[in-house]
Order: C-alpha cells, then sequence, then structure tokens
C-alpha cells in the first residue's frame, strides 16, 4: 500500500512538472519565431519570468521522489538513460542562464546569442524528455546487473521520437496558450492563432501517439485490466477538445488550464499504463524496477509521505498565490519598472 | 581513464564550481535581507538603493547557483547508482526533503522578490527575501546533514543488501552534522561579508554613492567580524569531532603518522605518503596538538599508520588544504577587525579601501579548501567506513563519462566566465538612479 501510495506521488510529481515547466518550455522554444521585435521577445521572456525557476523545482522533486521512495529505479533509470540525461542537464542550464543574461549586456548579438540558447535549450529538454518517457513506457534493455545493454541510438527509435515531437509539439501548444493569457493586442491575437495551429498538430500527433503506444508498449493491454484507470485518456481528450473551445470564448486562462489537464492526464496515462513498473527491462520483465522490488523501507516511505502530504499542499498553495499574483498581462510599458528581464 | 577516476573528476568539478555560487547565496541573501528591513524600518531611500544593488549581484550569481545544483542531484543517479541504490533509503530522501521543504520556497519566493518591487507593499517585499535568506539557509541544512551522513553514517542498519534508516531524528540531529552545517554557512556568511565589504570599499574611494556604500559597508563590517570570531571558535569543535568520528582525516590534515602521545605541530611539515613519514618537519610546539584535541598537552593521537595504506586519504592535498583554511581564516579575522575598527571613517582609509576588493577572492578559496578537506579527506570512502567510493559507481561506459566530463568543462567554463564577468561588471557600474517611490515606517 505505501509502495503503491508512493508511485501515484511519483505520478503526481511528474505530471504537476509537466504541466508547469511545460509551458515555459513550449514558450522559450516557440518565442524567436512568434516575437516579431525586440519589445515583443522580452515580453515572451518575462511571460515566463516569476514562473520558470519554480516550475523547474518540480523536476527536481520528481527526481527527489524517485530517489527516496525507488531508490534502485532511480539507480537503474538514470545510469541507463546516462547520455539523453547529460543532454537534458544542458539543455536546461542553457536556458536557464538565458533568463538572467540576455537583458544584461547591451548588444543585438548577445541577446541574440542567448534567445538562441533559451529557444534550442528548451526545445531540446522538450524532446529528450519526450524521448526518455517514450522508452520508459516502451521499456529499455538493461539486464540482470541493472546495466544498460545499449547505446544513445536505441533510444531513438520510432516510437521514443515520436515521443520526443509529441512532447515537443505538446509544449508549444501549452506555451502558446499561456503567451494568450500573458499578452494584450496584436501579439496575443497573433498567439491565439498560433496556437490553434498547434492545437490540430498537437491533437494529430497525440492519437499517433496512442496509436504507437498501443504498438510498441503493453500500457493499453495494462489498463484495460484496470478499466477505472481508462479515465485518463479520455479526460485527456476531453480537456484537448475543450482547449480551443474556451479559446475561442476569449477565455484565456480556462484555456491554457485545460492544456495543462490534457497534459497532466497524459502523464496519468502513462504512469498508470506502466503501473507497477517504473523501469522496465525489453530484455526479461525480472529484470524490471517496480514500485515493489525497488522501494525503500517503510520507515523511509511513512516519514517521507508525512513530508510530502504536510509540505506540498503548502508548495501548492504559495505557488497558486504567485500564479495570481503575478498572473496580469505583460505589456511594453510596465516592463519599464526596473523589475523585469 | 576508467568509468571511476572519470566520475570522480566530474563529481568533483561539478561540485566545486556550484560551490562557487552557493555560499554568496548564502550568505549575501542575509545581508541584502537586513538593508532592505532597514529601508521599511527608517524609510531612508539609501537602503532601498543598497538593496537593490547587492539584490541585482545576488540574482546573477543565484542564476548560475542554481541551474548548477540539478546535475549534482542528478549525478548520484547517472554516475553513483551502486551508490544510491545502497544507500538511497537514507541519502535519497534527505535531497527529497531539501527540494520539498526549501528549494521550492527559494526559487519560487526569488523571483517574487525580483519581479515585485512595484507589486507587493514594502514590508510584504521584505519578507520575501527573508523567506529566500532562511529557506536558502534551510537547503544547506540538508544537503549538509547529507554530507553528515556520508562523513559519519548513523541511524541506519545493514539489512536486504543495502542500508536501511532505523533512525531519522539521529542522522538530522547529530552532533557531525548540526557542526558541518554550522561551518559551512558561517564560512559562506563571511564570504557574503567580505563580498559587501569590498565592492562598497571600491564604491567609496571613488566617491560613488558614498552614502549608500558607507550604511552597507557598516553592516558588512559588523557581520564579517561577528562571523570570523564564531567561524574560528567554532572550527576548533569540528576538528575535535573528528578525533572520534574520522581520526584517519584528522591525521591526514595534521601529516601525523605515528599513534603517540605528547604530540607537537610542526608548524613546517610536508608529507611523505609514499614512505609514511614527512619529508620535513621543523619548529615544533610541543603538546599542541594534543591539547587542541583533547585540552590536554600529554592527549593520545591517533596517527595514519593506524589503518592500513589502502584506507588512507591522500595526505598531502588534506594536509595543505587545511593549513591553507585556517590561515586564510586568521587574515580574514584581522581584516575584519580593521574594517569593523575603522568602520565608521572608512572614506579617509585609503589602503584599506584598496586592500578590500582583492580580499574578495580569499573566502571563496577558503570556502573550497575546506571541501577539499572535507571530501578528500573522506576517501577512500565513500560513506566513511561503510562503503567505498569504487563500489558506489555506476556501471556506465568511460566514453560516455568522457563526454560529460567535456561538455561539463566547456559549459561551466563559459559560464563562470560569463557570470564573474556580469558580476564584476554590475558591481562596478553602481546603482542606477531611482525613481522615488515611498516606504512606511
Amino acid at each position: 500500500m505505501l509502495e503503491t501510495t508512493w508511485f501515484v506521488i511519483w505520478g503526481v510529481a511528474w505530471a504537476v512538472y509537466f504541466m508547469l515547466d511545460g509551458f515555459d518550455l513550449g514558450l522559450g522554444l516557440l518565442s524567436p519565431f512568434i516575437s516579431k521585435t525586440e519589445t515583443e521577445r522580452r515580453i515572451a521572456v518575462n511571460a515566463m519570468g516569476p514562473f520558470w525557476d519554480g516550475n523547474e523545482v518540480w523536476l527536481i522533486t520528481a527526481g527527489g521522489v524517485t530517489f527516496a521512495a525507488f531508490p534502485a529505479a532511480y539507480a537503474l533509470m538514470f545510469s541507463a538513460l546516462y547520455t539523453p540525461l547529460m543532454m537534458l542537464l544542458f539543455a536546461l542550464i542553457l536556458r536557464g542562464v538565458a533568463f538572467e543574461f540576455r537583458s544584461k549586456v547591451e548588444s543585438a548579438t548577445w541577446r541574440k546569442v542567448w534567445d538562441g540558447s533559451l529557444a534550442v535549450g528548451s526545445g531540446l529538454a522538450a524532446l529528450l524528455l519526450g524521448v526518455a518517457f517514450a522508452n520508459l513506457f516502451a521499456g529499455i534493455p538493461v539486464d540482470a546487473e541493472g546495466v544498460f545493454q545499449g547505446n544513445f541510438l536505441t533510444f531513438l527509435s520510432p516510437y521514443g521520437l515520436a515521443g520526443g515531437v509529441f512532447f515537443v509539439v505538446a509544449f508549444l501548444h501549452h506555451g502558446a496558450l499561456w503567451l494568450v493569457v500573458k499578452t494584450a493586442g496584436d501579439f496575443r491575437d497573433r498567439a491565439r492563432a498560433v496556437s490553434f495551429k498547434l492545437w490540430v498538430a498537437t491533437l494529430v500527433l497525440a492519437v499517433a501517439f496512442l496509436g504507437l503506444t498501443a504498438v510498441y508498449t503493453q500500457l493499453w493491454t495494462n489498463l484495460l485490466g484496470r478499466p477505472a484507470l481508462l479515465a485518463f485518456p479520455a479526460l485527456a481528450v476531453v480537456a484537448l477538445v475543450a482547449s480551443p473551445v474556451l479559446s475561442r470564448q476569449r477565455r484565456a486562462w480556462a484555456a491554457w488550464g485545460a492544456s495543462a489537464a490534457f497534459l497532466a492526464c497524459a502523464v496519468g496515462f502513462g504512469v498508470a499504463g506502466l503501473f507497477p513498473t517504473i523501469v522496465g527491462s525489453s530484455l526479461d520483465p525480472a529484470y524490471s524496477a517496480t514500485a515493489f522490488n525497488s522501494a525503500s523501507s517503510p520507515l523511509t516511505l511513512k516519514i517521507m509521505l508525512g513530508v510530502a502530504l504536510s509540505i506540498l499542499p503548502l508548495v501548492i498553495a504559495y505557488q497558486t498565490w504567485v500564479y495570481v499574483r503575478f498572473g496580469g498581462t505583460v505589456t511594453a510599458e510596465n516592463m519599464e519598472d526596473g523589475s523585469s528581464y | 581513464m576508467d568509468t571511476l577516476i572519470l566520475s570522480r573528476i566530474q563529481f568533483g568539478m561539478t561540485c566545486f564550481f556550484h560551490y562557487l555560487f552557493v555560499p554568496l547565496t548564502l550568505g549575501l541573501s542575509f545581508l541584502v535581507a537586513i538593508m532592505e528591513t532597514a529601508w521599511v524600518r527608517t524609510g531612508n531611500e539609501e537602503w532601498r538603493t543598497a538593496a537593490k544593488f547587492f539584490g541585482k549581484l545576488f540574482l546573477i550569481n543565484f542564476a548560475v547557483g542554481v541551474v548548477t545544483g540539478i546535475p549534482l542531484e542528478f549525478q548520484f543517479g547517472t554516475n553513483w547508482a551502486g551508490y544510491s541504490r545502497y544507500v538511497g533509503d537514507i541519502f535519497g530522501s534527505l535531497l527529497a526533503v531539501e527540494a520539498t521543504v526549501a528549494f521550492f520556497l527559494e526559487s519560487t519566493f526569488i523571483a517574487v522578490w525580483f519581479f515585485g518591487w512595484k507589486r507587493l507593499n514594502p514590508k510584504l517585499h521584505c519578507a520575501t527575501i527573508w523567506i529566500v535568506a532562511i529557506a536558502s539557509n534551510i537547503s544547506a541544512f540538508w544537503i549538509l546533514v547529507a554530507n553528515a551522513w556520508m562523513q559519519h553514517p548513523v541511524g541506519f542498519t545493514i539489512r536486504n543488501g543495502r542500508a536501511e534508516l532505523t533512525d531519522f531524528f539521529a542522522v538530522i540531529s547529530q552532533k557531525f552534522a548540526v557542526l558541518e552545517f554550522i561551518h559551512t554557512v558561517g564560512g559562506a556568511w563571511i564570504l557574503g561579508g567580505f563580498f559587501v565589504l569590498g565592492v562598497s570599499a571600491w564604491h567609496i574611494a571613488r566617491g560613488s554613492h558614498v552614502g549608500v556604500f558607507k550604511k552597507a559597508f557598516k553592516v558588512a563590517a559588523i557581520w564579517s567580524l561577528v562571523f570570523t570570531v564564531f567561524e574560528g571558535v567554532q572550527g576548533h569543535m569540528n576538528a575535535e569531532i573528528l578525533a572520534s568520528t574520522q581520526p584517519t582525516k584528522l591525521a591526514a590534515m595534521e601529516s601525523h603518522w605515528v599513534t603517540s602521545e605528547d604530540v607537537p605541530m610542526h608548524l613546517i611539515a610536508w608529507p611523505d605518503q609514499e614512505n609514511e613519514r614527512n619529508a620535513i618537519e621543523t619548529l615544533p610546539i610541543p603538546g599542541l596538538m594534543s591539547f587542541l584535541v583533547h585540552y590536554n598537552p600529554h592527549g593520545k593521537v591517533q596517527g595514519l599508520k593506524d589503518v592500513p595504506k589502502e584506507d588512507r586519504p591522500p595526505v598531502l592535498p588534506v594536509f595543505l588544504s587545511f593549513r591553507a583554511m585556517v590561515a586564510l581564516g586568521i587574515l580574514l579575522f584581522w581584516v575584519a577587525i580593521w574594517a569593523f575598527w575603522k568602520r565608521n571613517s572608512i572614506e579617509s582609509q585609503p589602503r584599506l579601501l584598496k586592500l578590500l576588493p582583492w580580499m574578495i577572492s580569499l573566502p571563496y578559496i577558503a570556502n573550497l579548501l575546506g571541501w577539499t578537506v572535507a571530501e578528500m579527506g573522506r576517501q577512500p570512502w565513500i560513506v566513511y567506513g561503510l562503503m567505498r567510493t569504487s563500489e558506489g559507481v555506476s556501471k556506465v561506459s568511460p566514453s560516455q563519462v568522457w563526454g560529460s566530463l567535456a561538455m561539463f568543462f566547456g559549459v561551466y567554463t563559459l559560464l563562470g566566465a560569463i557570470d564573474f564577468y556580469l558580476i564584476w561588471k554590475f558591481a562596478r557600474k553602481g546603482p542606477l538612479p531611482e525613481l522615488p517611490t515611498t516606504a512606511k515606517a
């Protein structure tokens, strides 16, 4: 029961991470393409400004949950995914510093370098996260000793790449909707128009990815064994369909929220379909790390449960406060207060 | 080179690099909080200018600190899978608590502080920088509890082929952890103090914003003196506890080979690890080492030869780092006294004003030397006495680690150069002209 609870928390941490950092990774990649002027680029950066760092802590927490609750799965997953994870780290480093650096030197070239770093880092991070999760869904060649028997190309299977592209496009869509929330006038209209196009692409890729999932993984089979969990894919579809409808009604927050719910339910689908596996071995299921064979001791799980249940609601409360407090639109005028990137 | 040595180089390098940015975060956050509090209390705009100016430098520093922290958490899984498997039950949970309890607060509220100057009322705004300061230091507490467990593991039993937690409270409250936390943040706070002293002195010497920087200088002078004194007294307690917890490390720090009584301290010594003795050893102060460990000049101090050769750390770097750290600590203490003594007439102290900007680098060096003693002195153990570093490493190919190591080296060199350039540039630029706003007294 403790292990199952922790598996759920593990899934929730990833779901929250993707629905939050998803928009700033997507917008980071989208911003150079959608912004026509330097002012618009700055607006896009400041639209993510107060949030991106707090969002990224959910990644550290998701990693921390894996480490604390399922140390053997953590060891297996991170060492098997060595190269893609290292690339993810460099992508996150280069995009993270771009926020602080870009406005610090008065030079168009300097800004271009950091805008490029923000876009490439964000896009690469989204792609790698998608590739990594698709590979976890499909299982990776790890042997009885927990040693990865493959190379970097192993991850770039058709299914792995499909996962990567799906994540990139879904995050772009999520980021475009965030830009609609945070901007006004012509820039917002353009962001909304782009979000509709990206929605079509997201829908197509979501259907394709779900189809490929049936071919390459056991997720659907597992879910059919617990039909209640089919609510995840069902809700994901509902949320994705609702998003453009809400956007047409000019309800920008609700449209973004629907996209967030879509991402969270998509992660829910994947994680529920994996249960109880965390890292599946494609060589022999006996080599897989599951919530049961990789869990920490009951004492650790209990103490950590106390910490998680008492602290995470607080985190969600104060992060929500920040989203409300800093939820207003960013304009050329209100960036000139000396408190903007 | 094999995966083990490459992973050690990578972990050491990424830790050291990360720690170029952490101490300023830990120390400067409190100093900025004090300056902003003074503004809110007095309504004096100079305090606000000081808080905003040092806050900007804080943020440039924080940007690299935050992104270089994630690789440390990840590397336990990527490069030290054996370690993670064996002790994750204890160590992993400490890192998870750190992220949940502290890092969320720090990362969320630093953004609120930066973006909130106009959007929050001054009192609430001031509260956010205190949250950042306290949360960063709580974050340090959990990380240091985790490190202390690697130095002196407690509260566990070996079960199911791994270390399992039996007493969480013992882990977080053990004396080793508390002392390590105090000593580490003490070093960081000194660094923050000397940073403010140095930057302020540079501006005062040039007659730029003298009112603002004299205020900052006074706060930092008091702060630096308090914590250099504190660090010296408290540091002694750290060395003392090593006698019972990590005697081999202590012996390496002092390059003491043979267990004996009436142990002197040699002012000049040079270890010769190969031949298990000191190549040079002169100017002894009789009984001093025995006295420092036992408050008794005749006390017995364990030597390196008590443990087999393969259980000894590399003596020379540990010994030299320790001596250099202590020497720097003493030097900083004298400079802090000087700065404190002249704090009210600092603008007429050209020599001190010229010296202080140069002093900024010294606490950085002292902090890194301290970590060298702590981590190299723990070798060959990854968990002291329980697990060897060689047993903790992942089974990944050396080529993978070569790749990531090369990337870390390249990216970090670039980031470090850019970030220190930006800190230097904005530190010299001074405060920007401010539009007046009102603070309620």
